[in-house]
C-alpha cells in the first residue's frame, strides 16, 4: 500500500468549514488522522471558516461543508464530507488507487 | 383574461408582490411575483426562463432600485452576460455599479468525493455573502436543480433545498427559482415541493412546424391571477408576455374621418369614409379587388401626407406598385418620398410570435398613420387559426391605441360562407366591406356592400365595384325585375330602360300638346259666344226702348181723351194704373 505521491512532495490542503459545528470538528480530527498517517511532516492543513470569510467560498467552488481541498499536488481534488469514511477519503485523496480496493 | 378577471386580479392587493417589469406579466399576476417569497419558473429547455430570471433582476434594479443576485449553476458570468447582451440588458455595467451579483456556482461530480456527513451550508454562505454585499432584494437561482446531479445523497439535497427556501424567505428576498420541465411534473426533481407560493410554466410548443412560447401561471398562492395560457416573444427590449385583453379597452374613440380612397365608397360610408383608428376589414374570393381597395386607401393616405404601412404576405412589392399601376394607382411616388413603406415577409418564415415583434417594431420604427395588412389570412400559415385571431385581437388592439387606422384584406376561399372572415375577427372590426363575384349572364362581375359600420349611417346598397384603369369605380346596380343585375347584363337593362323611357317621355309630350291645342280652340270659341251675345243683348234692349216709348205716347193720348171726356180723377188715376199693369 504505498502512496502514488513521491516522498519528498509537499501536500498543501484546505478544509473549509462553517463555524465550529460538530460537523466540521469531525472533520478536522480526521483530516489529522488521515494526514498523519499517510503524510506525517510533509503536509499543511489550512483551515477557512466561511462564517469570517465568506468571500472565500467562490475561489474554490465550495458549496457542500465541510469541503476537503487538496491543493498540491496537482490536480485539484475536493472531498466532500466529515471524512468518517477513511478508505474513501484515502480514495478521493488520491493517496490509495481506487482499483487497489478497500 | 376576461373583464370579471381582470378585476378580480386587480383587487387583490392583500398580498405584498412584487414587481417584475415585464411587459405584461405584472398585468396576468396582478402586481408581479409575491414579495419576499420564492418563486419557481418552470420550463423545457430553451423556452426563456433565465432570460425571464434576468430581466427580473435587471429591471428590479433599474427600475425599481432592487439590487439582486444572479446565481448561476449553468452558465458562467461571461457568458450570461454576453446572452442577454443581445436583449440590450448591460449586466457588466450593474454590476461593476454594485446592482447585480453574478455569482457562478460550479458543481463538478467527477471533482468531487463523498465522504460522510455534509450539508450545503457552503450554498447559504455564499449566497449570504452576495445578499449582503449588495443588499439584495431579489435572487435568482438558475437553475438549482443542478445540485442533484452533483451530490449523491438525496435525503440530504433534499432537507438542504427546503431549508434553502425558508431561509430565502426569512431573508426576505423574492426570489426567482427556475427549473427544468420535468416527464409528470413541474420540475425534474420536483422543485415545486419546496416552493409552493407561485409556480409560472414556460412552454414552447412546435404547431404546423411554428413555435409559439406560451405562459401559465399554474398556482399563486393568496392571489387571484389570470389562468390562460399568454403567449410571450422574446425581442430586443426583453419578454413581452401579451395578456390579449391587458391593453384593456380604453383606447379613445376618434371622430375624425378619413376617405378611403374611393369617393363613392366614403359616400356610402356616410358621406365621409372610415374613422380615424378605426380598424377595417375587407372580406371577398380571389380576384374580387381586395388588394385594389386597400392601394386606394394608401394612395388617399399618402396624399394627405401621411405615413402608411403596408405588410404583404403574398406579393412582392414591386408587384404590387406594377399592379397597381395597372389600375391607375401610381403608388411608386409615395414610396420615394418614403410615405409609403413595403414590408414584404411570408406569413410562414417566422412564428406568429414573431410577426408581432415585427409589426411591433415597425410600426415603432416608422410611425404610421395607416397600416394595411394583405391579406391577413396568410398568417394562419404561421400558426393555428385561434393564434391567429388571438394575434391579431392583440395586433388590432395596439394599433388602436395608437390611434393608427388598419385595413386588413382577408380572402375567402369558394366553400366558405361569405359573410365570415376566416380568421375571426369580424366581431372586432369596426368596418367590414364584402366584395363578391356575381355571375350572371355568362359573365363574372364584382359587387361590394358594406357589411357593417360602427358608429356611422351607412349605405346598405349594393354597388357594382368595377377595376377601370383609372381607379375603382363604383356603380348602382340594376335591381330589375330578375334581380340584382351586373356587367352588360345591367348596362342592357339600363338602355331598355333608357329607350322606354324615351317613349313615355313623348307620349307626354304629344299630349300636352294635344291639351294646349284643345285649350286655345276653347278660349276661341268662349269670345265668339260673347260676342253672339252681346249682339243679341244690344237687340233686346233697342226694342224695350221702342216698347217703352210707344207706351208713352198711348198713354198720354188716353189721358188726353179722358180730359176731353170730362172724366173724374178718381177713374182717370184708375185707367192709369190700369195701364201701367198695377193692380
Amino acid at each position: 500500500m504505498t502512496a502514488p505521491a513521491k516522498d519528498n512532495e509537499v501536500w498543501a490542503l484546505r478544509l473549509y468549514v462553517a463555524g465550529q459545528t460538530p460537523k466540521s470538528i469531525t472533520a478536522f480530527a480526521n483530516l489529522k488522522k488521515i494526514c498523519e498517517a499517510h503524510l506525517a511532516g510533509r503536509y499543511t492543513i489550512e483551515v477557512v471558516d466561511l462564517l469570517q470569510q465568506p468571500q472565500l467560498a467562490a475561489g474554490d467552488q465550495i458549496v457542500a461543508i465541510p469541503t476537503l481541498v487538496r491543493k498540491l499536488p496537482e490536480p485539484l481534488r475536493k472531498i466532500v464530507g466529515d471524512l468518517s469514511n477513511a478508505e474513501r477519503a484515502l480514495v478521493g485523496l488520491q493517496l490509495r488507487p481506487a482499483k487497489s480496493g478497500v | 383574461m376576461n373583464k370579471l378577471d381582470r378585476q378580480r386580479v386587480a383587487t387583490t392587493r392583500s398580498l405584498l408582490k412584487c414587481r417584475t417589469g415585464i411587459q405584461g406579466l405584472d398585468e396576468i399576476t396582478g402586481g408581479g411575483l409575491p414579495r419576499g417569497r420564492p418563486t419557481l419558473i418552470s420550463g423545457s429547455a430553451g423556452c426563456g426562463k433565465t432570460l425571464l430570471a434576468m430581466e427580473f433582476l435587471v429591471r428590479g434594479a433599474t427600475q425599481f432600485n432592487e439590487p439582486g443576485v444572479f446565481m448561476a449553476f449553468e452558465e458562467t458570468p461571461e457568458e450570461l452576460t454576453q446572452n442577454v447582451a443581445s436583449l440590450g440588458f448591460r449586466v457588466a455595467d450593474l454590476v461593476k455599479s454594485g446592482k447585480v451579483n453574478i455569482d457562478y456556482v460550479r458543481v463538478e461530480r467527477s471533482e468531487i468525493d463523498e465522504t460522510g456527513d455534509y450539508d450545503l451550508e457552503g450554498l447559504f454562505v455564499r449566497l449570504g455573502h452576495a445578499i449582503d454585499s449588495i443588499g439584495a432584494k431579489r435572487v435568482v437561482l438558475d437553475t438549482i436543480e443542478t445540485l442533484f446531479s452533483g451530490f449523491s445523497n438525496m435525503a440530504v439535497l433534499r432537507a438542504e433545498l427546503r431549508r434553502l427556501f425558508r431561509w430565502l424567505k426569512e431573508k426576505g428576498v423574492t426570489a426567482v427559482i427556475t427549473g427544468e420541465r420535468g416527464e409528470t411534473q413541474f420540475t425534474r426533481h420536483g422543485l415545486e415541493e419546496y416552493v409552493s407560493d407561485c409556480v409560472i410554466l414556460l412552454d414552447h410548443r412546435v404547431t404546423d412546424q411554428v413555435t409559439t412560447r406560451r405562459l401559465r401561471i399554474v398556482k399563486y398562492r393568496g392571489s387571484a391571477h389570470g389562468t390562460n395560457e399568454y403567449p410571450f416573444l422574446i425581442d430586443e427590449t426583453g419578454i413581452n408576455v401579451l395578456p390579449i385583453t391587458s391593453i384593456g379597452l380604453e383606447h379613445i374613440a376618434s371622430t375624425e374621418r378619413i376617405s378611403s380612397g374611393v369617393p363613392r365608397l366614403d359616400g356610402m360610408l356616410g358621406g365621409k369614409g372610415y374613422f380615424r383608428g378605426s380598424s377595417i376589414l375587407v372580406t371577398g374570393t380571389a380576384g374580387t379587388g381586395k388588394s385594389s381597395l386597400a392601394a386606394h386607401f394608401c394612395r388617399a393616405a399618402c396624399l394627405r401626407g401621411e405615413k402608411c404601412l403596408y405588410f404583404a404576405f403574398e406579393e412582392s412589392p414591386n408587384q404590387i406598385v406594377r399592379n397597381m399601376r395597372s389600375i391607375g394607382v401610381d403608388l411608386e411616388p409615395f414610396v420615394k418620398k418614403d410615405l409609403l413603406h413595403f414590408h414584404a415577409i411570408r406569413a410562414t418564415i417566422l412564428g406568429l410570435e414573431g410577426h408581432l415583434t415585427e409589426f411591433h417594431k415597425l410600426v415603432e420604427e416608422f410611425a404610421p398613420q395607416v397600416v394595411v395588412l394583405d391579406p391577413v389570412d396568410s398568417l394562419v400559415q404561421a400558426g393555428t387559426t385561434k393564434d391567429a385571431t388571438a394575434m391579431l385581437t392583440r395586433l388590432i388592439d395596439y394599433l388602436k391605441m395608437r390611434q393608427i387606422t388598419a385595413l386588413m384584406t382577408n380572402l375567402i376561399s369558394g366553400g366558405e360562407l361569405v359573410e365570415s372572415s376566416g380568421v375571426n375577427i369580424s366581431s372586432l372590426v369596426d368596418t367590414w366591406l364584402l366584395l363578391r363575384d356575381v355571375e350572371t349572364g355568362g359573365e363574372r362581375n364584382r359587387a361590394m356592400y358594406i357589411l357593417k359600420s360602427r358608429g356611422m349611417a351607412h349605405s346598405n346598397q349594393i354597388r357594382e365595384f368595377l377595376l377601370t384603369d383609372h381607379g375603382i369605380n363604383l356603380q348602382d346596380v340594376n335591381l330589375g325585375p330578375d334581380g340584382v343585375l351586373t356587367g352588360s347584363a345591367r348596362q342592357v337593362q339600363e338602355f331598355r330602360e333608357r329607350s322606354s323611357a324615351r317613349a313615355r317621355l313623348d307620349e307626354i309630350e304629344r299630349k300636352q300638346r294635344d291639351l294646349k291645342r284643345k285649350r286655345e280652340a276653347f278660349e276661341a270659341r268662349l269670345v265668339a259666344l260673347r260676342k253672339e251675345f252681346e249682339v243679341e243683348a244690344d237687340e233686346a234692349d233697342w226694342m224695350l226702348s221702342l216698347e217703352e216709348s210707344r207706351d208713352r205716347i198711348l198713354q198720354s193720348e188716353r189721358d188726353e181723351m179722358a180730359i176731353k171726356r170730362k172724366a173724374d180723377p178718381i177713374s182717370l188715376d184708375r185707367q192709369r194704373k190700369a195701364s201701367k199693369g198695377e193692380k
